[in-house]
């Protein structure tokens, strides 16, 4: 076991180098500097600002720099936001972005497996048609068009709830952003949960099970929840990193201040720093999740555990 | 199931010509009536969206000065009205679905060819070389691509080919993937190896016989990217980091919508139902053909 | 015998399959007394699967039952679900086929077997935990102590099959339905099973329903025997009888179905075809990218001579490396030693080398399914050697030595224009031959071209193969588990274990007078009579 979390930390590490590696080179292919989008600023100046930034040194100390920066949590000053540091702004955000994440992957779970396990056992009947149906649907719509169609019925026209803010979270701002951030990954789990449920109950050891003259309910719970489980955990590596990228278009949508919004506005205004240190935030994130989610697979797979 | 399959009892002597497992695929598609009428939608949406520009009286950027923000009318010039600024909605809708299909087309190519490539290289040699090709496959899975192409439009500006390129760069992955594994345990087939004692060169197996039997599984993933490369860049689009004016696309569109929903919903629904449609019929069709081109899995 | 044990009347299932309904089995009737073993024996499609597993209620929902299954006077057809989960696990249980996949790979041994005890005995974990240790201990798992925690993926396909039958009887059953319970095992293996299977039997005192395809096993392990076919019973009756005066001619002809006859011995100053020196060959894996080789010898130093017209037989279990020194042969895998074909030494010989070789030494392999491309056209699968040895050909001559090869098989000319997956499995061998053959070869590598099929369908292609020899006067060399099909059609015989040589003689001074523990090992196994 211990030897398994040592190589799959063996396997982020360089996985996270290449991501910070890559996005400092790809923002120093950046045509002009960061400077260059308002007025015309004099050279003495433009100068000094190079200069406290540290933008006239050579790359490779410029890259160093930042990496150095960046073990220490410093992921430098924000050119736009110019009172705030990059950092600052990430730790500002993520509450928000955490929550909302949390959420929708907790609904996906919560709706998507039941969803899928019902379908399975009613396989071929109309409960699995409609629930399909809704799945499909689910994949096919791209939740910014769901989000805005959502908040134009339920915000606009039905005026239930409130069409975007963050509101200090409060449970009425928080459904709407969440069920349109979940509603891909529910359909997602749904699917695949049916399918690989078809799998397990056409099995083998199903059929032993059934043989030792134990109910439905029992082979259903004892030993067929489990090894039905297996792909979805696998998926939910994924299914985070689609948690995390959808999240940036619903916090735009609906107005939240998490780390979304201000990753496209960044993008927007090209503020370089606050775009690169989301990604790495994001990148950090993703590859930290992927190794957690690999963990509790292990955990569930006791095949995993003794591999080499 | 043993009990079965002499139901099927082997007596070809009936026809004399056999029925090819393409063929037989094809006969088991045009049965499924939801995949037929995606694949007929899907040639009306994309038929609309090459030939439609050309036969409406309005161009893409062309103001009418008489229509502003007017919701969609059988009666007017604007079918499916006209946005804040006057322009024609169905007409914008028929040139963004052309940028849509346009990025499905090529980035769905791009992963294809180096999806395939790849994945048929690492399978084919095998041993090592596969090990490090797939290793690399590996890492690149685990990064923020989504984000790191969002830094590369940031970079190096808005750019229609750079999207291209840059989906298409992202999805080969689970091509290459997909491929290596069909390359992997058709190599151990059988009748690869009878070919190998047959003298066959190596060149033409890999036409004859590697080619031939990994289209399924790749047809297949197609129509799943294809689906997946029109979202993304409607993804991109829509956070206003895509297609760029005087172009528009499908997620262009929405984001206006999205803005003025409150006053013009037709404006966020049009361009909706364009993409939900074509995003519907593409999973059917996906749907359809893996039941079709696998019948076990059903 | 008062009231038999199991009483099956005019069973008769019918499946609603979406094409319509078909029935899998109708008419059948027999009965077990307690103690007592009955043999269902079938070959493929038979229904006697079908019909085991309908006593246990465990068809799928769209099976359509009719008649009666009567379990100690009770008619199971009529019993509540939970009556019938009473019983099964209980008083009847079942084992099957696939040892490998009918354990929850996710629940440690132990738990599975003791899941059974919690739920018909009520007992407590802690008793059920030391009744499982000796039921593990009874069916011979080694180290019970500590395997009682392991899963499954660590175990064995013949222990996998242990802690089935453990499961299978911790509740005294009375009455057992073992459904090809060794099929899938080695033969070594299988015997041991079989044995265990017995000796409990005698121990607890239950009745057997013995499912297998397997005549030779019927004989040695059942009382009473019934043949099935195309899901009706066309005969049945005491073991003895049955085999010493079939009454069906189904019957007669999977009796008859055993390979006979020897092989007539070609003239002792044949010319060598294929001589083997020190034969090695190695695979190496690596697990991790970076980490050095694992290098396992599959083959290790055989060295072989086939004269011309000769049949080489090659016999062992699986991972013996049997199937690894035939590809060697062919030089479809690299090999260390020498190798001559008649008087060119190709011991280096690459692709290109052996390329005007690969007319004349084919091959005919295991998997009937998998060993014919399934987009092309069968007279485009034969064709294709021609394509490549006689390029000058024009496609009317290519096409008459296609049908030529396909009359020579035994299958309609007509039939060169199919597809490969509208044949049966014996048909497809057939085409895999006649590939083989079209390139008139002297040397034929045959890699258990038997073993997939149905014993009746083997005999039709050993004759096939015989007359093939006769008539073109081929050398084979045949790798094969079966010890009957080797000894039926080689001339020498040659008995490998962990990619060596155990034995290695003349075919009748071999299985007259092993002289080799683990030859005699194997042909007990094997129930060969040496006097036979």
């Amino acid at each position: 076991m211990l030897n398994y979390i040592a190589k799959r930390l063996a396997m982020a590490i360089p996985t996270l180098w290449i991501v910070i590696t890559l996005s400092f080179f790809l923002m120093r292919l950046a045509p002009g500097g960061p400077f260059d989008g308002e007025r015309q600023l004099p050279p003495e100046i433009e100068a000094n600002l190079m200069a406290a930034y540290h933008l006239d040194e050579p790359l490779w100390m410029q890259y160093l720099r930042y990496m150095g920066n960046l073990l220490q949590g410093d992921f430098g000053p924000s050119f736009k936001y110019k009172d705030f540091s990059v950092t600052e702004l990430i730790m500002q955000g993520f509450p928000v972005s955490l929550e909302l994440g949390a959420l929708a992957i907790g609904l996906a779970l919560l709706l998507g497996l039941p969803m899928g396990v019902m379908a399975a056992l009613k396989r071929n009947t109309a409960l699995d048609y409609s629930l399909m149906g809704v799945a499909l649907g689910g994949i096919a719509i791209p939740n910014f068009v769901i989000a805005p169609l959502m908040a134009l019925l339920f915000g606009v026209l039905l005026g239930w709830l409130p069409v975007g803010g963050w509101n200090g979270g409060a449970l009425p701002n928080l459904v709407l952003p969440v069920v349109a951030l979940a509603i891909q990954q529910i359909a997602y789990v749904a699917r695949m949960m049916r399918a690989s449920m078809i799998e397990v109950l056409g099995s083998h050891y199903i059929r032993t099970a059934r043989a030792k003259g134990l109910r439905e309910h029992e082979v259903i719970l004892r030993h067929a929840l489990r090894p039905a489980m297996l792909p979805v955990l696998s998926y939910l590596g994924p299914a985070i990193a689609g948690i995390i990228t959808g999240s940036v278009v619903i916090e735009q949508i609906f107005g939240l201040p998490g780390i979304g919004r201000y990753f496209v506005q960044g993008a927007l205004n090209r503020d370089y720093t606050l775009v690169m240190g989301t990604v790495v935030f994001y990148g950090v994130l993703i590859v930290l999740m992927n190794l957690i989610v690999d963990l509790l697979y292990s955990l569930f797979d006791p095949q995993i555990r003794y591999d080499d | 199931m043993t009990s079965s399959s002499h139901a099927s009892t082997d007596d070809p002597s009936t026809t004399v010509a056999g029925e090819s497992l393409g063929r037989e695929a094809w006969r088991r598609l045009r049965q499924n009536r939801a995949a037929m009428a995606s694949l007929i939608m899907l040639g009306v949406i994309t038929l609309a969206c090459v030939v439609g520009p050309w036969l409406l009286p309005w161009g893409l950027a062309e103001v009418d000065w008489n229509a502003f923000g007017v919701p969609p009318t059988l009666e007017g010039n604007h079918f499916l009205g006209t946005d804040a600024n006057g322009r024609d909605l169905l007409t914008r809708s028929l040139y963004g679905g052309r940028i849509s299909l346009s990025v499905a087309l090529v980035a769905t190519l791009v992963s294809l060819v180096i999806g395939v490539l790849y994945g048929a290289i690492a399978g084919y040699m095998g041993g090592r070389v596969d090990s490090l090709m797939m290793r690399f496959v590996d890492i690149m899975y685990s990064l923020p691509f989504m984000f790191l192409v969002i830094l590369l439009m940031v970079v190096l500006g808005r750019n229609i080919l750079l999207i291209y390129a840059a989906i298409g760069a992202v999805e080969w992955l689970d091509m290459a993937r997909i491929v290596r594994g069909q390359t992997l345990s058709l190599k151990r087939r059988e009748f690869i190896e009878a070919a190998h004692a047959l003298g066959v060169r190596d060149s033409t197996i890999v036409l004859r016989h590697l080619i031939p039997n990994s289209v399924g599984p790749v047809i297949i993933y197609v129509t799943l990217t294809v689906p997946k490369v029109i979202l993304l860049e409607s993804f991109l689009s829509f956070l206003g980091l895509g297609v760029q004016e005087p172009l528009t696309s499908w997620g262009v569109l929405i984001s206006e919508g999205t803005a003025n929903m409150q006053g013009a919903p037709w404006m966020l629904i049009v361009p909706a139902v364009f993409l939900a449609v074509t995003l519907f019929c593409l999973n059917f069709l996906g749907d359809g053909l893996r039941d079709a081109l696998d019948p076990r899995t059903r | 015998m008062t009231t038999p044990l199991l009483e099956i009347d005019n069973l008769r299932v019918d499946f609603d399959l979406p094409t319509g309904p078909v029935t899998a089995v109708k008419d059948v009737s027999f009965s077990i007394g307690e103690n007592q073993t009955l043999a269902l024996v079938g070959e493929s499609g038979s229904g006697k699967s079908v019909t085991s597993t309908a006593v246990m209620r465990l068809l799928p929902e769209m099976a359509r039952i009719s008649g009666k299954i009567r379990f100690a006077g009770e008619d199971l057809t009529e019993a509540s679900a939970s009556r019938i989960r009473q019983l099964r696990g209980n008083d009847i249980s079942m084992i099957f086929q696939e040892p490998m996949t009918s354990l929850n790979p996710l629940q440690r041994i132990g738990r599975q077997v003791a899941e059974v005890l919690k739920k018909h005995r009520s007992m407590s974990g802690k008793a059920a935990r030391a009744r499982v240790l000796e039921l593990l201990e009874q069916v011979g798992i080694p180290e019970a102590q500590r395997r009682i925690d392991s899963y499954p993926y660590e175990l064995s396909g013949g222990q996998r099959q242990r802690v089935m039958i453990a499961m299978a009887l911790a509740c005294e059953p009375r009455l057992l339905i073992a459904d090809e319970p060794t099929t899938a095992l080695d033969v070594t293996v299988q015997a041991q099973i079989l044995e265990l299977l017995r000796d409990l039997q005698r121990r607890y005192g239950m009745a057997i329903l013995f499912i297998t395809h397997d005549l030779g096993l019927v004989r040695q392990f059942a009382e009473r025997v019934c043949v099935m076919r195309h899901g009706e019973l066309v005969e049945s009756g005491s073991t003895a009888e049955v085999f010493a005066a079939p009454r069906h001619d189904y019957t007669r002809m999977l009796l008859e179905a055993e390979p006979r006859g020897h092989k007539p011995p070609v003239a002792a100053d044949a010319p060598l075809l294929l001589q083997a020196r020190n034969m090695r060959v190695r695979f190496t894996t690596r697990k991790r990218l970076f980490a050095a080789d694992d290098v396992f010898e599959a083959v290790r130093g055989i060295t072989l001579d086939v004269q011309r017209g000769q049949t080489v037989g090659i016999v062992g279990e699986s991972g013996s490396g049997k199937s690894t020194l035939g590809r060697a042969l062919l030089r479809l895998l690299d090999s260390q030693g020498q190798l001559r074909f008649e008087d060119t030494d190709i011991s280096g010989f690459d692709k290109a080398l052996m390329r005007p070789l690969r007319s004349r030494m084919q091959v005919v392999f295991q998997d009937p399914f998998g060993s014919l491309s399934p987009r092309l056209t069968v007279g485009e699968i034969i064709s294709e050697g021609l394509r490549v040895h006689f390029p000058e050909l024009d496609r009317r001559e290519r096409e008459r030595r296609v049908i030529e090869a396909l009359e020579d098989v035994a299958l309609d000319p007509l039939m060169r224009k199919r597809y490969p997956h509208e044949f049966s499995g014996g048909q497809r061998q057939r085409i895999a031959i006649a590939r083989a053959l079209v390139l008139k070869p002297d040397f034929l590598l045959l890699d258990e071209p038997t073993s997939a099929l149905d014993r009746s369908v083997q005999v039709t292609v050993i004759e096939l193969l015989r007359h093939l020899q006769d008539k073109y006067g081929l050398t084979y060399v045949f790798i094969s588990h079966d010890l009957a099909v080797v000894r039926a059609l080689s001339d020498t015989v040659l008995v490998m274990k962990d990619g060596m040589v155990v034995e290695q003689g003349a075919t009748e001074s071999v299985f007259a007078n092993p002289r080799e523990a683990y030859t005699r090992e194997l042909m007990r196994a094997a129930f060969v009579d040496p006097a036979a």
